[in-house]
């Protein structure tokens, strides 16, 4: 291949490469420096050797080369490794051809250079701006479209130039030496890229010169540069296409041959200085080279060919379009550019500028404008009124038929107008007017001739009776011919009476019109002339007068003889009546004369009682009076009379009346001025019609004069095509007088035609119409609603309203094929409300019409309903139905009368079925099926027993059972705690399903100041790390828990005060800790009390090694023994948590009755080994375990409080048999200041729930809520107080609850202070210790102590907190705290103490009440519930914190800093202390107290409570039998006796000071006896607890073979049924 | 066995929660859960799930997608309390708190087969300007209390809510012996009956 094109392919694509990335990497630095080189090197010079290099391929080319290469090669470092590879092949072969070439060339060279050499040219120095901007900018560009254009097309004007050149310096040989532009190229070549610093490398490479060569063309890179090559050899190329392959070789050669030349500059460079070339030459080259275009305009001239005017085409009128926006120097440039270049001038138009297609660019979107005529954008939007179209009309195609719309026409034709009266109307027109009506009415009475009707009915009548009188078909029988002869004569006289009337008018109408035709002439006669061409012609009717006179005296004697029948009639009827009336007067005198003769009688007995009987003598009857007959003659006279007056008389002649109109009427000529003036007044006067469709006008006829007659003719016919069905067809008469005004004369309504009547068929009706306008004329006129007068002295007035008549004919238009064009049926709707009555028979015919059957029917067929149409079926059905007689009208209604077809099983079915029955009971949230999940699919899956549990309840409800109870009133009281439990469930339900917003939606209330500020604070606080922050434990919603999930934790720390065992030989007679008086409890004086302490305690010997056992759910766990009455186990135990069902709702949870039993046992071990030898070898010990105490703590309580954490005291029994609470001396001395303020054993416990449950909202949280959801009976005033001091105390002690409003059992909120008011205790209990308050005090306590405690979170499970008032506490005998509280404390008031309910936090209870009342001294809390009380400054009260006191007239919020009962104080009078309710701002208002005014104790029935006694000891006996499956029972008979006389006692003492003489009688009586036992105490309301109890103690769990049990019970009664339960356990072991 | 005489019915649900269209917030991601009546009871799978968070996406779509996979089979006795899906979700609000996004809950589909549902989801207003300020600034927007108030009528009256944007749920359902315990749900179910036959004019 051709090393050459090789190269030039290379270099093409080395320059493409930099062109892209010019500026990248190691090139950007190289190019950096080469610019700088290449700066002081012409950019002409580029451009001259394209041409030259192309023109000259052999010479120029390789010497610019030469030249310019080496000042680039400088910084440059590429290895010749390429370049050296390449040139090896050829390149040795041609050197010495080159070098000869050389020669010659530098031997020209040297003689140009001689030439230079004198003028040596200053050094070039151009600010560097300049010369980028020729070398970047300026020249390149112009370069490369010149080199383009050079490639397309020869002609070009730069070739041109280019050739000049190129043949300049092929002449040059020729040329002589000197001329200047040949020596100034030669000088270009030659010297002025001799760049001066670089002489030496350049002398260096000269060497190797031939070596670098090709690399050198290689390394031109440089954008410029490279651009340059490139379009240079793209030229060199594209300028020799054909020749290349022949020129190549010669190519080469050439360059082959310039590079051998290369030393020879070398030669020159030496010798000459610097070479310059002055600005002013450069711009001169630059001038030739370059072309700057001009940016002035163009001439005109120049664009245009010689000698031609520009011609405007617009200006001619053609369309030129407008030319794109394109600035004027731009333009100009272009201009000039395109001049320069192309002398042809093609591209310049006619008017001498540049052609261009007018701009592409519309003006506007091309989306259509909404209206093009108007600009502004908002007209499209505009709205335009479109008046609404009838709904009806629509909705009527729609349903109609098919035909099309609008073909509906109805033919309305006015023939004429005649007016009955008219203001124009002359005297004589009023009385021909009158004629013409009388005739008319004339001609229609004689063309019904109802006379002559009623005449010969009369007569057919007559001969019936004559037949029926005498009949000849004797067949029928007589009662019927009687009967048909009296209707028949009744009918004769009816008849009668009517002809009468008939002939009576036609007689005097014809009068009538005689007498007004006589008017009317001599009305002519007077006023000389006639208005009217009325005429009456009576014609006479010859009769024959025999005959006619015959007739009449039949017809008159016939008359007269059904008088007379008819009169005799009466006569008779009217004699049977006087008759009976007669005798009715006749008895009625009688009875009238004996009642006299009475009276006188009377009279002389009781002369005052006359009066009275007189007050009442009776309505006394007429006599009546006896008809008369009337006589034959008078009757004749009657019925000659009427007969003369009606009848015509025989012979007279029939008078037929005849009207015509051929009278002539006078001439005006011949009229009086008066009369003239009215003809030309009603000439004046025309009158039109105005016809309305539906009250809209669609038509009026012409005008027309009104004639002399005044008869209007119109005759047209309108055709009304119309859409809706005509409401209303009216004729409005307008008549104008002249030209001037046009007055509404009258509304005339036509009637609608029947859909039957079609045009051609429709009769030419008459309607008449009258107008109310009053009109006064000057002339002639009569005028209107004027009065006028005939006579001449103005008498007899008459008024007359102008009125008329219009003639028409309504009907509808017939179609082409003779249909009629009237609406469908559906389209006959008179507007909505008939369309209406269409679709709705009852709107049609009213509701009556459904019954009536026949009126249905008559709908439909006026209606015209299709029969065939499927929507008519079933009225079609009903009207047949109903028609062909078989009515069947139900005589029920229903309202849904399909429901029976969407039943899919009978509804018996469908209460059989178990599933619906179960699904019903869930989603009425019955309490057994509430979370009844998955309920079967099938009805056979479901078990009977579901729902015996609730069947049971069901039945139950009523029923009191006992078995539980076996109190009677307990069971009572139980079922109406059910019933209550109930009902507030059922409220509870309904309130839940009440949402409040709060319920739902989680937000944040909007902070206050304080809040804010404290936050602020809290930002600004120092960060404390060595302060570590209790982390809360992770709380868990119940939701998602089953069974194991839930853990309690009980941790047992340590017990204080565990008794200690006495040995039973033990005489010491040491008084039990619990044997102080009441004075002593709270005066504590430690050391006076303290016990002498027995000598004999032994302080080696283990006293006493409890452990602690803690039973949940069955579950028992229990700690490791420990030593020592105070003895520390630290342990924890751990037990599962089940919830009842599985159900872990928050309700569900709290609702769990569990205990948490803790039971305090000693360890005891015996040593039983029967043989004294065998100690050495073995132990033999039996473990007993005595119980000591215990602590109960709800679960309920544990959840609510999430953790348990304090000291309890243990509830030990009074006696303890084997125990005494012996104490250390050594702590004695320490402690007994504080701990001898109590008595009793305490367990310090810790309990939680693990994981933590999130606790619901606690009771007093969801109470405030269902507050507000609860109704109330208070003031609202108030309750607004209580919810503005609720709130100010929880913003000021949050944790502190303030208690003001309570719900009482029937769910109604209450303010708390009327619960509290003095009641009553039982009297006996204050008959016990009359003289000790304090001893009262306590009994009262214990006897509320005795009321069975029942938290209300368990019997309303968490549900809210329920006070019930002390009667029903007492009557329900269950309650918890607050209820306690307030018994405890009303007791107190009563008993004269100040008492207030401490509402505060205790243990275990949480949340409670206590009572609080002042002593003498000092305060003392009490604990309802228990029956203790405590000394304020006891460390042992279970009382922990105190939130506020309530008062039987006030509540006081504790706002001290403390609230602990022992730091606080109590004294409430202090309002820095105590923020009190009702204060002087809002005073308080006396509110009544809820409670009863006083208590009223039944005395409790001994012998029941006596009863249940021996009951509950037989059930505890067989209990602890079961309890001890394995093992036999022996009871212990003697000592159950002893046990049985010793629980009394303790009663009594209530468990006091009796220990002692007990333990010494059961010494004597059970001396052999090991003895362990003990009472324990408890308020009975079931047996359950009873039974728990015992069960807890473990007494059974001994299994000495030997043992022998004994069980005590006792239950003394308290009033009001209260019931004291002692149970007394023990095991005996006999010692040997 | 008990194939031939079921005595509850399955309802396998298995999908994802696609993706999400919420204009104007991104960092999001969804809780879901489902609700269900008395009947109805998980036999396999999860009931709940919390997803990760997404970006939206750069393109034009600007859909937050989670792709997150359901997984549950029911098995019920009665169709009463069909599962609801609770979908609620969740974002940093402009001071980074973690506030709803929206609420919205659809029933899963009856039918078996694969549908596609858009849910449009809502929030809780606040009860007040200011406390919408306050909610805005404290980043504590108001929440439901359980987001499976959604999907119950009861109560929902006295809330009231803004629309937020959308999520879009795939569903695939199966279910088991829901046509033999008298549940008909398919669409046009034709088990048992032969496809449609040819027609009977056309002489062969």
């Amino acid at each position: 291949m051709n090393p050459r094109e090789e190269k030039v392919s290379i270099i093409t694509e080395e320059s493409t490469a930099n062109d892209e990335d010019a500026e990248v990497g190691r090139r950007e630095k190289s190019s950096k420096v080469q610019r700088q080189q290449r700066k002081k090197q012409p950019p002409r010079a580029d451009s001259e050797e394209m041409v030259t290099g192309k023109a000259q391929p052999g010479q120029e080319e390789p010497e610019m080369h030469l030249l310019s290469m080496p000042a680039r090669r400088g910084p440059r470092s590429l290895p010749p490794i390429p370049s050296m590879s390449r040139t090896g092949f050829a390149e040795f072969s041609m050197r010495e051809r080159l070098r000869e070439k050389l020669q010659a060339a530098r031997s020209k060279a040297e003689s140009a250079l001689l030439q230079e050499i004198p003028t040596p040219r200053p050094r070039r120095l151009r600010s560097p701006s300049e010369k980028e901007l020729e070398t970047e900018f300026g020249p390149e560009p112009c370069k490369e479209s010149q080199a383009t254009s050079h490639r397309n097309d020869s002609q070009s004007y730069s070739r041109v130039k280019f050739h000049d050149a190129v043949q300049k310096i092929k002449s040059k040989p020729q040329a002589p030496p000197g001329f200047p532009s040949a020596e100034e190229a030669y000088n270009f070549f030659t010297f002025s890229f001799d760049p001066e610093p670089e002489e030496p490398t350049v002398k260096a490479r000269a060497k190797n010169r031939d070596g670098t060569h090709q690399e050198e063309e290689g390394e031109e890179e440089s954008p410029a540069g490279g651009m340059n090559k490139m379009v240079l050899n793209v030229i060199a190329r594209a300028g020799t296409p054909q020749k290349d392959e022949e020129e190549l070789l010669g190519s080469q050669d050439a360059k082959d041959f310039l590079l051998g030349l290369d030393p020879a500059p070398d030669e020159f460079v030496v010798v000459r200085p610097a070479e310059y070339e002055g600005t002013h030459t450069w711009l001169e080259k630059e001038k030739e080279l370059l072309f700057f275009p001009s940016r002035r305009a163009v001439p005109t001239w120049k664009k245009l060919p010689e000698n031609v005017q520009p011609r405007f085409l617009e200006d001619e009128g053609l369309y030129t379009g407008a030319r794109p926006e394109v600035a004027r120097a731009q333009q100009n440039v272009v201009e000039n550019r395109l001049l320069r270049q192309e002398p042809e001038r093609k591209w310049f138009g006619d008017d001498g500028r540049i052609l261009a297609l007018p701009s592409p660019i519309k003006p506007f979107s091309s989306r259509p404008r909404p209206l093009a005529q108007e600009p502004s954008a908002q007209a499209g939007l505009e709205t335009h009124y479109k008046k609404a179209v009838k709904y009806v009309h629509r909705t009527q195609h729609v349903v109609g038929s098919a035909d099309p719309p609008g073909s509906f026409q109805l033919d309305i034709d006015i023939s004429g107008l005649i007016f009955t009266h008219h203001p124009c109307f002359s005297r004589e027109h009023v009385l021909a007017a009158k004629l013409a009506q009388l005739y008319d009415q004339y001609l229609a009475r004689h063309q019904r001739s109802k006379a002559k009707f009623l005449t010969d009915k009369l007569q057919a009548l007559r001969n019936a009776v004559q037949t029926g009188l005498y009949p000849e078909k004797p067949h029928q029988s007589l009662d019927a011919t009687q009967k048909t002869i009296k209707e028949y004569k009744s009918e004769i006289r009816e008849t009668r009476k009517l002809r009468d009337a008939e002939q009576e008018k036609d007689r005097t109408l014809l009068k009538t019109i005689v007498k007004v035709w006589k008017e009317m002439k001599s009305l002519r006669e007077f006023q000389r002339f006639t208005n009217t061409p009325l005429k009456l012609v009576l014609r006479k009717e010859k009769v024959d007068q025999k005959a006619d006179e015959e007739a009449y005296e039949a017809e008159i004697q016939a008359e007269i003889s059904e008088l007379m029948e008819e009169h005799t009639e009466e006569y008779e009827q009217r004699l049977g009546e006087y008759r009976a009336s007669y005798q009715q007067w006749k008895a009625w005198k009688k009875a009238q004369q004996k009642a006299k003769k009475k009276k006188k009688k009377q009279a002389e007995e009781h002369p005052e009682g006359e009066a009275e009987e007189e007050l009442y003598p009776g309505e006394e009857p007429v006599k009546p009076i006896p008809p008369e007959l009337l006589d034959h003659a008078v009757l004749e006279q009657q019925a000659r009379e009427r007969a003369a007056h009606s009848r015509r008389r025989p012979g007279e002649p029939v008078l037929l009346p005849e009207l015509s109109l051929t009278g002539s009427v006078t001439p005006d000529d011949q009229c009086p001025r008066a009369e003239v003036l009215r003809r030309e007044d009603v000439k004046r006067r025309s009158v039109y019609l105005k016809v309305l469709f539906n009250s809209k006008e669609v038509s009026r006829t012409v005008s027309r004069q009104l004639g002399a007659d005044f008869c209007v003719h119109f005759g047209q016919i309108f055709n009304l095509q119309i859409f809706n069905w005509p409401e209303s067809l009216t004729l409005q008469v307008y008549e104008t007088v002249g030209h001037s005004s046009t007055t509404l004369l009258a509304e005339v309504f036509l009637p609608i035609p029947e859909t039957t009547t079609v045009t051609r068929r429709a009769p030419v009706e008459e309607v008449e119409f009258s107008s109310s306008q009053h009109v006064t004329l000057d002339h002639e006129g009569v005028g209107s609603g004027v009065p006028f007068s005939f006579e001449a002295d103005g008498s007899n007035q008459l008024i007359l309203m102008t009125s008329g008549r219009v003639s028409h004919s309504v009907a509808w238009a017939t179609g082409d094929n003779g249909t009629p064009l009237i609406p469908p049926p559906s389209q006959q709707s008179l507007g909505f409300r008939s369309a209406l009555k269409r679709a709705d028979a009852i709107s049609s015919i009213g509701t009556s019409g459904l019954t009536d059957m026949k009126k249905l029917a008559k709908w439909a067929a006026e209606s015209k309903l299709d029969p065939n149409d499927p929507n008519n079926a079933p009225l079609m059905q009903l009207i047949s139905i109903a028609t062909s007689g078989e009515s069947y009208v139900p005589d029920f209604f229903r309202l849904e009368q399909l429901q029976q077809e969407f039943n899919f099983v009978t509804s018996e079915e469908l209460n059989r079925s178990k599933r619906f029955r179960l699904l019903c009971l869930r989603s009425q949230e019955v309490p057994e099926f509430r979370n009844y999940k998955q309920i079967p699919a099938y009805d056979r899956e479901i078990l009977e027993k579901v729902f015996q549990d609730y069947e049971k309840r069901l039945r139950d409800k009523s029923v009191i059972e006992t078995k539980d109870h076996i109190d009677t009133h307990r069971a009572i009281v139980a079922k109406y705690l059910q019933q209550v439990r109930e009902s507030v469930v059922n409220r509870f339900l309904i309130a839940k399903h009440h949402f409040l917003l709060s319920d739902l939606v989680v937000e944040e209330e909007v902070p206050n100041m304080s809040i804010l500020g404290l936050s602020l604070f809290k930002l600004a606080e120092q960060k404390r790390p060595l302060r570590p922050r209790r982390k809360g434990r992770k709380k868990v919603t119940a939701q998602n828990l089953s069974d194991g999930d839930i853990k309690l934790l009980v941790n047992i720390c340590r017990a204080y005060d565990i008794p200690v065992r006495k040995p039973p030989a033990s005489k010491s007679q040491q008084p039990a800790r619990s044997s102080r008086t009441f004075s002593d409890r709270h005066a504590a004086s430690p050391g006076a009390h303290s016990p002498p302490h027995s000598p004999d305690t032994p302080l080696s010997q283990v006293s006493v090694r409890p452990f602690v056992e803690v039973s949940f759910q069955r579950t028992i766990c229990h700690t490791t023994t420990a030593e020592g009455p105070n003895p520390s186990w630290n342990e924890e135990l751990e037990f599962p948590f089940r919830a009842p069902n599985g159900d872990y709702s928050t309700a569900s949870l709290q609702s769990v009755k569990d205990d948490v039993f803790i039971n305090i046992f000693d360890e005891v071990l015996h040593d039983i080994l029967e043989d004294d030898r065998e100690r050495g070898s073995g132990i033999h010990t039996r473990i007993e375990r005595h119980w000591l105490g215990c602590v109960k703590i709800p679960f309920s309580t544990i959840y609510s409080q999430a953790r348990i954490d304090g000291t309890f005291k243990i509830n030990t029994p009074p006696v303890l048999l084997g125990y005494s609470k012996e104490r250390n001396v050594l702590l004695e001395r320490g402690l007994d200041s504080v701990r001898s303020l109590s008595e009793g054993s305490y367990l310090t416990l810790f309990i939680t729930i693990e994981p933590q449950l999130v606790p619901g909202e606690s009771v007093r949280e969801k109470t405030s809520d269902l507050l507000k959801k609860f109704d109330s009976q208070e003031d609202e005033k108030l309750l607004q107080a209580t919810e503005k001091f609720q709130a100010e105390c929880a913003l000021k002690f949050p944790t502190r609850q303030c208690l003001t409003t309570v719900t009482d059992i029937s769910g109604k909120t209450v303010f708390v202070t009327r619960y509290l008011k003095p009641l009553n205790p039982p009297e006996e209990l204050l008959n016990v210790y009359p003289n000790n308050p304090q001893a009262t005090a306590e009994l009262v306590a214990r006897y509320v102590s005795l009321i069975p405690f029942l938290p209300d979170t368990v019997s309303f499970a968490g549900i809210c907190d329920l006070w019930s008032t002390s009667d029903q506490f007492l009557d329900l005998l269950a309650g918890d705290e607050e209820e306690h509280a307030v018994l405890l404390c009303d007791y107190f008031l009563f008993l004269g103490k100040k008492a207030w309910l401490v509402m505060g936090n205790a243990i275990p209870e949480g949340p409670t009440a206590y009572v609080l009342t002042w002593e003498q001294n000092h305060y003392l809390i009490w604990n309802p519930c228990s029956g203790h009380f405590y000394a304020q400054f006891d460390t042992f009260c279970p009382l922990k914190s105190v939130s506020c006191l309530i008062g039987p007239d006030n509540i006081w919020f504790n706002i001290q800093q403390y609230d602990s009962p022992l730091r606080i104080n109590f004294d409430v009078t202090k309002p820095k202390l105590w923020k009190s309710f009702f204060s002087r701002s809002l005073p308080y208002p006396g509110l009544s107290s809820v409670q009863p005014e006083e208590l009223i104790y039944q005395r409790t029935d001994k012998a029941a409570a006596a009863e249940l006694q021996d009951r509950i000891e037989k059930m505890l006996k067989e209990k602890i039998m079961d309890w001890r499956p394995r093992h036999l029972t022996r009871w212990n008979r003697h000592c159950t006796s002893t046990l049985r006389h010793f629980l009394p006692l303790l009663e009594r003492s209530q468990g006091e000071d009796v220990e002692d003489e007990h333990r010494a009688e059961l010494q004597k009586q059970l001396g052999d006896y090991r003895f362990s036992g003990f009472p324990l105490h408890m308020p009975y309301s079931e047996v359950k607890p009873l039974i728990e109890a015992v069960y807890s103690t473990g007494v059974h769990n001994t299994d000495v073979p030997n043992v022998e049990f004994a069980l005590a019970v006792y239950i003394h009664p308290y009033p009001k049924n209260v019931l004291s339960v002692w149970i007394y356990v023990a095991s005996l072991i006999r010692n040997r | 066995m008990a194939a031939a005489n079921p005595s509850v019915f399955l309802l396998m649900v298995n999908g994802q929660v696609e993706s999400a269209q919420f204009p104007e917030y991104d960092d999001l991601y969804c809780k879901y859960c489902f609700v269900y009546g008395q009947d109805w009871a998980p036999t396999a799978g999860l009931e709940e799930g919390i997803s990760q968070i997404t970006s939206k996406s750069q393109d034009m779509r600007r859909a937050l997608v989670w792709n997150f996979p359901i997984d549950v089979t029911f098995k019920s006795t009665n169709p009463y309390g069909w599962p609801q899906i609770v979908l609620s979700v969740y974002g940093p609000d402009v001071f980074g708190n973690d506030v709803v996004r929206g609420y919205g809950a659809v029933h899963v589909p009856f039918s078996p087969g694969r549908h596609k549902r858009t849910i449009p989801m809502f929030v809780p207003e606040s009860t007040s300007t200011l406390q919408k300020f306050t909610s805005w600034f404290m980043g504590r927007r108001p929440e439901y209390t359980d987001p499976k108030v959604v999907a119950q009528g009861e109560g929902r009256e006295v809330t009231r809510v803004r629309s937020q944007g959308f999520v879009t749920l795939l569903f695939n359902v199966v279910t088991k012996d829901m046509r033999k315990l008298g549940y008909d749900t398919g669409p046009a179910d034709t088990q048992g009956i032969a496809g449609p036959s040819l027609p009977q004019g056309i002489p062969r």
